[in-house]
């Protein structure tokens, strides 16, 4: 057990039940912003939640910071050392010829989600962190001072998504993400050994996941862009 | 058929290396690559030039030990075959044919397109065996009962003829195919079990060891290997391995 992560198959388990993990935080972050499609309050209410809850907060979210930066840099310390393993190039390859563009080019498409994350987190985790723990405000509404004037982040949500460009920029990140995920879901299989009977069935989950769930999100920014 | 063959020619381990340009003529559709190989190298023995070394021997896709990455693919442009296998018929004439040896740190080049492929012996040599006592009452393997499913398996693995063209293909030249299947074939038999947990251990770690970079499961190793072995070795080992691990 000691120094798994010292060998090549188990920094290969440890990414991808991080991935795996990133997934799941994927699909309930989705369903959230989904709310906000077709219920404000609704939206508002989950957000606040999420916000404020001390479990959400305290626990589940520096699990998450953990979750991410280490599947960032467990996949930088893996490519630094694929690229070790070869010091000369072919002079001729047809790399297409036995493998898809995705699995080819993970770190591209990696580097481009991590990017991206950049601009969410300022966009928004750096902002409510401000909010709440810098200036001190817990309310969660738009206006501190009046309990009436409700909860601020629906509004916020679509302030966001007002710019053209901002849009177009989480457009192609949740394209390069459904990259990303199309070739790493089911890569996540082999690699923590998974080989059943079931196995077919989740590979072709992974696909519908790896293309649903970025377009959900791609709707959800065009949704509020065109309406508000 | 008239070709030009770019060749990667060097002296020793030391030289840097390069591409030599050679055209060659008169090449007939039926010959073996190998076979065109040795016609310019009979020219460039006739000229007093050093000719192209080579690795080859059963030249039937038996030994695997020919080694040749040809325009971009490792044993060529067909698949489940190797480079010895490989006909002119599968070019056409007036072609230009990049030929280079495998890439990999943990298969330095010794000379011209031959390459050191001794780190899989030291991989097969940390575990990939079964130990038997030679008490004289050792029993006979055909009694012991195993699953078809296995039998057949375990059979699938063991015809992997360590070429190499998985850690050749690779972009990042991982082994995990090769180990895989010499993990597998012992793995799934009874005779195989006994030591299960030290081999796949012992073995992991001298791939590690040797300078493979690690699996991203592009899947080229098993598109490219003239077995056929499949990913499906791969996933067995990771379980392997995971499940000795925890095991201690």
């Amino acid at each position: 057990m000691s120094g798994i992560l010292n060998s090549s198959i188990g920094r290969k388990f440890a990414m991808a039940l991080s991935a795996l993990f990133l997934m799941v935080f994927l699909v309930m972050h989705v369903s959230i912003n989904f709310t906000s499609v077709f219920s404000e309050e609704l939206f508002n209410n989950l957000s606040h939640f999420m916000g404020t809850n001390p479990l959400v907060q305290g626990l589940m979210q520096p699990i998450l910071i953990f979750g991410v930066v280490f599947h960032f840099v467990m996949g930088f310390i893996l490519e630094a050392k694929n690229r070790a393993s070869r010091s000369v190039k072919y002079a001729s390859n047809s790399a297409k010829d036995n493998s898809t563009w995705m699995s080819r080019n993970m770190l591209l498409t990696g580097v481009v989600v991590l990017a991206f994350l950049g601009l969410h987190m300022y966009d928004f985790w750096v902002h409510e962190m401000t909010v709440k723990y810098v200036e001190g405000d817990m309310s969660g509404l738009i206006d501190p001072n009046n309990a009436e004037s409700g909860f601020r982040y629906y509004e916020e949500l679509r302030e966001k998504f007002v710019s053209p460009v901002r849009v177009g920029i989480y457009v192609v990140a949740f394209v390069l993400l459904a990259l990303h995920l199309l070739h790493g879901f089911n890569s996540s299989f082999q690699s923590i050994g998974a080989n059943n009977k079931y196995i077919k069935g989740l590979k072709g989950f992974s696909k519908v996941y790896s293309i649903g769930i970025p377009a959900l999100f791609i709707f959800i920014a065009v949704y509020h862009h065109f309406t508000h | 058929m008239n070709l030009t063959l770019k060749i990667w020619r060097q002296k020793d381990a030391n030289d840097k290396g390069k591409i030599v340009d050679y055209p060659v003529s008169g090449i007939s559709p039926d010959m073996s690559f190998l076979e065109m190989l040795d016609v310019l190298n009979q020219e460039l023995i006739e000229k007093g030039e050093s000719p192209v070394a080579f690795d080859h021997d059963c030249r039937e896709g038996i030994c695997g030990t020919c080694s040749l990455y040809i325009n971009g693919r490792a044993h060529g442009p067909a698949t489940k075959i190797t480079a010895c296998q490989l006909h002119m018929r599968s070019f056409k004439d007036g072609d230009t044919i990049y030929i280079e040896p495998w890439r990999a740190k943990a298969f330095p080049v010794i000379k011209d397109l031959i390459v050191d492929r001794t780190s899989f012996d030291r991989i097969q040599q940390a575990g990939g065996f079964i130990s038997v006592n030679t008490s004289g009452n050792t029993q006979d393997a055909n009694a012991i009962p195993i699953e078809k499913e296995n039998a057949d398996k375990a059979f699938d693995a063991a015809t992997c003829i360590g070429c190499g063209a998985c850690v050749a293909s690779c972009k990042n030249s991982s082994a995990m195919l090769f180990v895989s299947a010499k993990v597998s074939q012992f793995a799934l038999l009874p005779q195989g079990q006994v030591e299960a947990t030290d081999r796949v251990l012992n073995m992991v770690k001298q791939m590690d060891e040797e300078g493979f970079g690690n699996c991203t499961n592009t899947g080229a190793c098993e598109v490219e290997c003239p077995k056929g072995i499949s990913l499906e070795n791969i996933a067995r080992m990771n379980r392997e391995y995971l499940a000795a691990s925890f095991k201690g």
